[in-house]
C-alpha cells in the first residue's frame, strides 16, 4: 500500500497569517541559518528571509519585532496523549492542541490509549472530524496496534492507515508477545507507517511505582527495574531487524536502552528512539518526597541513565525529544503515590526545560535542541518543519532570556500534573505559527500591524 | 514536633527527648492509678486502612492513660470501600475536629498528605512497606532500657526487609542512635541498593550471627511463599530461623509481632530470657503516650512539649 491519500494532520480552519517578524536571530540548522534576519510570512507561507531590517512591510502584515529573540523551526512532538474520547476531564483536542501551540508546537501526534481506544477506522474517523473543528495545530493520530490494546488481535491496519493513521501504537502498554509484535511488523509490508513501542516487560515491572534502586529501597515502594524497559528494546529491536520492519522506540529512560538502540542502528536496523525532557532533566531523586506528579512510567531512574540519555540526544541515537505529555485530573493525582496514575504534562515546558537544564548549562547546543525537537516529524513521514522560502510557516518566537515561573500563571493544558511545577524556567515561547497560521501568542507580547498604504482601498 | 510521619525527621536528640518522656509516664503505669491528665479535653482519631489490633489498640491505651477522648475508624466495611477517597475521608472526619489522627495504610507516604486537609496532628502508625516510626521509637526505648546505649552496638535484622516498613523504620533509629545495622535474609526479599541507600551490611546467611549484639527477626508472611520469593516455609526456617543453636547466650532478641513460631523463630528463644518481645509490647503503650503528648502539647506553639503533670 502506497502512502495515505488523505492528508494525516488535521485541524480547525484558520485563517493564514501574514506577517514581518523583524531582526531575530534565525536558528534552523537543516537550513543552515543561524543569524539575524527578517522574515516575511505572506498567505501563511516564508516568502522571503532578507538582511536583518531589510525587509518591507507589505500592506496589512504584521510587524513583530523580534530583536534579541530567536527564530526557530516550531516543533513537533510525536508522542502526546489528548486524553480524546472519553477523558475529556483530563485534556481535549482544544486544551491539548492550545498547550501544544504555548510550547512552540505546530504539530502533535495522539497516542490511541483513550476511552474508546482508536482500534477502528470509525472511532478514528470521528477523531479526526473533532480534530477539524477544535484543534489548533495540526494533530496526527497514531491507532493501536492491537484491538483494545489488548496484545491479542492485530487492528484493521490497511483500513485505518487508508483513513489518515501515521502510524501504530499500544502506548502504555507493550506488545507483551514477540509473536505478535511480528505479526506486526510483517503486516507493515502491506500497510505502512511505523510502530511506536513503549517497552516494558510487565513479568518485571508488574507492581511497580518508581525506579527500582536506592530511592525506592528507602521508600519501601516497589520498583520497576531498568531490565524491564531495556530487554523489550532488545527484543523488538532484532524482531525489527529480522523482518526489516521500522520500530520508534518511545521514552527511554534508562543506559542499557540506550546501549541497545545503539546496536540496533549499528546492525542497520530501522530502529528510531525518542527521550522525554523530564528522563533528560529529572531522576529518581525527584521522587523522595513522593510528589505524584513526579510518577510516570517509565519512571525517573538515575543520574547514570540520564547521562546516557543526554548524550544519546547529542550523538542521534536518541533520534527526537517527545514529551508523553499525559494529563491527569487533579483529583486523580491528589491521592497517594502507589495509587496514583502514570504521567507528566509536557508540552508548555518541554522547550523551556531543555534550553534551562541542558542549553544553558553547556551541555548541549541550542542547534541541536531544535533540530531534535523537530525531528520526529520525519520519523513519521511528516514534512519538516523549515525555515527556508515557499515551505508552509511552522515558526516558533522565542525570548531566550525570559525568566518565568512554571505554572504560577496556571496552564493551557485542562491538567496541572507537570513534574515542573514550580521551577523557574529561561526560555519562554512568544508566537507559534502552525502551517500558516497564527496559533499562539503569549499573553502581553505586542505585535503592530503596518500601516496601509494612503489611498489605498478599504 | 508537629507529626509524626517518618523516622527520618527525627534526629538523636529527637529520639531522646521522646524516650526520655516515655520513660516518666512508664513510671506512672507502675500505679494503681494509670492515668495522666495531660491530653484531657483532647481528641486523638485513629484512622486504620489495615486491620491491626495491636498498634490501634496501643495507640488507643496510650490516649486513654492521658486522659484524650479516642475515636477509631476502621476503614473496612465503611464510607471507604464505598469508593471514599483519601482526601475526602480526611476532611469529612476533621470536621469532628480531631487534635490528632493516627494513620495505618498499606500506601507509602499518605500520612505525609494529610496536613492537606487537616490542621489535626498527624501520627504516622505504619504507611504501606514505607516507615513505621512508633514501632522503631518502642524498640529503641526498650534497647536503651536493656543497654543504656546503642552507641557502637551491633544490630541484625533478619528476614523480609523487601517487604518491611519496620525494617526501614528501625534502621534509620538504629543508625540515629549510633548503633552498627547489619540485614540478613533471602537475597529475593532484599531491596535492590539497600546498603547504598542506608548505609547498611548486607548478608546472605546467618553464618556470622554471632557478631550481633542484637538479633532483630522479622515476621515472615505466608504470601511470600506464593510470590515464590522463597520456596517454603521449611527451607526459609531451616536457613534463617532464629534458633538456641543460632543465638548466642549474650545476644537479645526482638520482634515487632505477631510471632510465626517454629518460622522466624524458634519456640524456645522466644520463650528465653534473651527476648525482649514483651518488652517491646509494653513499652509500645508509653512510646505512644510520648509520641501523642509530643505531637499535641507542642503542635501549636513550635516548642518543645513542656513536662506534662504525671503526679
Amino acid at each position: 500500500m502506497s502512502a495515505p491519500g488523505i492528508d494525516p494532520l488535521v485541524r480547525a480552519p484558520v485563517a493564514a497569517a501574514d506577517m514581518l517578524i523583524r531582526d531575530a536571530r534565525v536558528l534552523d540548522p537543516r537550513a543552515g541559518h543561524d543569524a539575524r534576519h527578517d522574515v516575511l510570512v505572506r498567505g501563511g507561507e516564508i516568502a522571503q528571509i532578507g538582511e536583518a531590517g531589510g525587509i518591507e512591510a507589505p500592506a496589512g502584515a504584521e510587524i513583530v519585532e523580534a530583536r534579541g529573540r530567536n527564530l526557530f523551526p516550531a516543533f513537533v512532538d510525536p508522542h502526546v496523549h489528548l486524553r480524546t474520547p472519553g477523558q475529556e476531564y483530563k485534556e481535549d483536542l482544544e486544551t491539548g492542541t492550545r498547550a501544544a501551540a504555548a510550547g512552540g508546537f505546530c504539530c502533535v501526534v495522539a497516542m490511541p490509549n483513550t476511552d474508546p481506544v482508536v482500534d477502528s477506522a470509525s472511532v478514528l474517523r470521528s477523531l479526526r472530524d473533532a480534530a477539524a473543528r477544535d484543534a489548533r495545530v495540526p494533530v496526527g493520530f497514531m491507532p493501536a496496534i492491537t484491538k483494545g490494546l489488548g496484545g491479542l488481535e492485530l487492528t484493521e491496519m490497511a483500513e485505518l492507515r487508508a483513513g489518515g493513521a501515521l502510524g501504530f501504537t499500544d502506548d502504555g502498554r507493550p506488545v507483551v508477545s514477540a509473536g505478535m509484535l511480528r505479526r506486526a511488523l510483517q503486516y507493515q509490508r502491506l500497510c505502512g507507517g511505523v510502530l511506536a513501542l513503549h517497552e516494558e516487560d510487565p513479568a518485571l515491572s508488574a507492581g511497580g511505582a518508581m525506579h527500582e534502586g536506592r530511592v525506592s529501597a528507602l521508600l519501601g515502594v516497589a520498583g520497576i527495574p531498568s531490565i524491564s524497559e531495556s530487554s523489550m528494546v532488545a527484543r523488538d529491536a532484532e524482531i525489527a531487524g529480522y523482518e526489516d520492519g521500522r520500530v520508534h522506540m518511545q521514552h527511554l529512560s534508562c543506559v542499557a536502552s540506550v546501549d541497545a538502540v545503539a546496536a540496533a542502528k549499528a546492525a542497520g536496523w530501522k530502529v528510531t528512539a525518542e527521550a522525554s525532557p523530564h528522563h533528560l532533566c529529572l531522576t529518581e531523586e525527584a521522587v523522595r518526597g513522593l510528589d505524584t506528579r513526579m510518577k510516570m512510567n517509565p519512571p525517573l531512574r538515575t543520574e547514570t541513565d540520564r547521562q546516557a540519555l543526554i548524550d544519546g540526544l547529542r550523538s542521534g541515537i536518541i533520534d527526537c525529544v517527545a514529551t508523553d505529555h499525559a494529563p491527569h485530573a487533579r483529583d486523580e493525582k491528589e491521592v497517594p503515590f502507589e495509587q496514583a496514575p502514570m504521567g507528566t504534562t509536557g508540552l508548555e515546558t518541554s522547550f523551556a526545560v531543555l534550553h534551562t537544564e541542558l542549553v544553558l548549562p553547556g551541555v548541549l547546543d541550542l542547534a541541536t535542541l531544535v533540530e531534535r525537537m523537530t525531528s520526529g516529524a520525519a520519523l513519521l513521514d511528516l514534512p519538516t518543519p523549515r525555515i527556508l522560502p515557499g515551505e508552509p510557516a511552522n515558526l516558533c518566537l522565542v525570548d531566550p532570556a525570559a525568566e518565568w515561573v512554571v505554572g504560577e500563571d496556571g496552564y493551557e493544558s485542562r491538567s496541572e500534573n507537570c513534574s515542573f511545577a514550580g521551577r523557574t524556567l529561561r526560555g519562554r515561547v512568544l508566537l507559534t505559527i502552525a502551517a500558516g497560521a497564527v496559533a499562539y501568542r503569549e499573553r502581553g507580547f505586542a505585535v503592530s500591524a503596518a500601516p496601509e498604504p494612503e489611498g489605498a482601498g478599504a | 514536633m508537629n507529626h509524626l510521619l517518618s523516622i527520618e525527621d527525627l534526629d538523636r536528640h529527637a529520639i531522646e527527648r521522646i524516650c526520655d518522656r516515655a520513660a516518666s509516664f512508664a513510671e506512672a503505669q507502675e500505679r494503681d492509678i494509670k492515668k495522666v491528665p495531660a491530653l484531657r479535653g483532647r481528641t486523638v482519631l485513629n484512622l486504620f486502612y489495615e486491620a491491626s489490633t495491636r498498634t490501634r489498640s496501643s495507640f488507643e491505651l496510650a490516649a486513654k492513660r492521658l486522659s484524650a477522648d479516642v475515636v477509631s475508624f476502621v476503614a473496612s466495611g465503611s464510607s471507604v470501600e464505598k469508593g471514599e477517597s483519601l482526601k475526602d475521608t480526611v476532611l469529612t472526619l476533621s470536621a469532628h475536629r480531631p487534635d490528632a489522627i493516627v494513620i495505618r495504610c498499606p500506601w507509602a507516604g499518605a500520612p505525609a498528605l494529610l496536613p492537606r486537609w487537616t490542621d489535626a496532628a498527624i501520627v504516622n502508625a505504619g504507611d504501606g512497606k514505607h516507615e513505621h516510626p512508633t514501632q522503631a521509637l518502642l524498640d529503641v526505648y526498650t534497647l536503651r532500657r536493656r543497654l543504656g546505649s546503642l552507641s557502637g552496638a551491633n544490630i541484625w535484622i533478619v528476614g523480609d526487609v523487601l517487604h518491611s516498613r519496620v525494617a526501614r523504620s528501625n534502621i534509620l533509629a538504629f543508625r540515629a542512635m549510633g548503633a552498627k545495622v547489619t540485614l540478613a535474609g533471602p537475597p529475593t526479599l532484599m531491596p535492590r541498593d539497600v546498603q547504598e541507600a542506608f548505609g547498611v551490611e548486607v548478608r546472605t546467611t546467618l553464618d556470622d550471627l554471632r557478631e550481633a549484639d542484637v538479633v532483630y527477626a522479622l515476621r515472615m508472611q505466608h504470601e511470600r511463599m506464593q510470590e515464590a520469593y522463597v520456596p517454603s516455609l521449611r527451607e526459609y526456617a531451616s536457613v534463617y530461623q532464629i534458633d538456641g543453636r543460632r543465638l548466642g547466650p549474650r545476644q537479645l532478641l526482638m520482634h515487632p509481632g505477631p510471632v510465626n513460631r517454629g518460622v522466624e523463630l524458634s519456640g524456645d528463644v522466644v520463650d528465653s530470657p534473651q527476648s525482649l518481645i514483651l518488652e517491646q509490647v509494653a513499652a509500645g503503650v508509653v512510646v505512644r503516650m510520648a509520641v501523642l503528648y509530643e505531637v499535641l502539647a507542642s503542635a501549636r506553639t513550635g516548642e518543645p512539649a513542656p513536662e506534662p503533670q504525671t503526679a
